[in-house]
């Protein structure tokens, strides 16, 4: 049990921060860390030394969260392919270029504000490869691994995902986006 | 090359050690095509930014309020 107190300790933060971005809800987020743990600990004979137990753990946190976003919306269907056939963000539109430095544009708490509800607006099968590949820096294949889908599949959301991504943030962080005397660091 | 095509090879680009057999010709295309090089350096800064923001953070009472429920669900099982 110390053994496992520990691997808990160390991964814990990572599943945290992986069911938010699927679930979007931090009560459901919170459900999902101790039910992936709980069934991890059950699981722990079942798991195959040969893959790392932190993708395994990431595996069972994203069935977790997608089961979590299934309940919430209760009837309806979520799964990783959902909403993913959409045209937006195949080419950008909005090319404004960026201000120089969009973190001086915001502080902290604004800045995680914008962020959270940039990635929110994109469905599930996207915020989970985002999440998995740029966040938590996977690799294409674990996350292709971890998610069942294949390589180029996760690159495709991939592209979409960061594409749509920047585009909706293109109206926080383009050059002007923000007066400067809003800039008055009062937050 | 299209600018299609270059999105294609966004992600490699992004990867600034990824050994393309086309960069000479992706790095042509972004010289004298102001599209696709906002979209590479914008799309760099979104991750960027991601990455180096806690947007969903643990706070440690939750987190020690998480590993109590989890190892006293453990022991049940
Ligand atoms: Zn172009």
């Amino acid at each position: 049990m110390a053994a496992y107190e520990k691997l808990v300790k160390q991964y814990d933060r990572q599943v945290f921060r992986i069911a938010n971005h699927i679930v979007q809800n931090r009560e459901d987020a919170e459900d999902v860390v101790q039910d992936a743990f709980l069934k991890a600990y059950q699981k722990l004979n079942q798991f195959q030394g040969n893959s790392k137990f932190y993708t395994w753990l990431v595996r069972i946190a994203v069935n977790e969260s997608l089961m979590r976003l299934r309940k919430r919306r209760t009837g309806k269907m979520v799964s990783i392919d959902e909403d993913v056939e959409t045209d937006e963000g195949s080419m950008p539109r909005d090319l404004a270029d960026w201000s120089p430095d969009p973190e001086a544009l915001y502080g902290q708490s604004e800045m995680a504000d914008i962020l959270r509800r940039t990635i929110q607006g994109l469905p599930p099968g996207f915020r989970v490869v985002f999440a998995l590949r740029d966040v938590e820096g996977l690799s294409t294949e674990e996350t292709a691994e971890t998610l069942g889908l294949s390589i180029p599949a996760v690159k495709s959301r991939l592209l979409r995902a960061r594409l749509q991504l920047r585009e909706r943030l293109s109206r926080y962080f383009k050059r002007d986006a923000k007066p400067a005397q809003a800039q008055d660091g009062a937050k | 090359m299209t600018c299609t095509e270059f999105l294609a090879q966004l992600d490699e680009m992004l990867d600034q050690d990824a050994a393309i057999p086309l960069r000479a010709d992706l790095e042509e295309h972004l010289r004298c095509c102001e599209h696709c090089e906002i979209t590479l350096s914008t799309t760099r800064t979104t991750i960027q930014i991601y990455r180096s923001h806690e947007i969903y953070e643990l706070p440690e009472d939750l987190r020690e309020r998480l590993h109590k429920a989890i190892l006293a669900k453990c022991r049940k099982s």
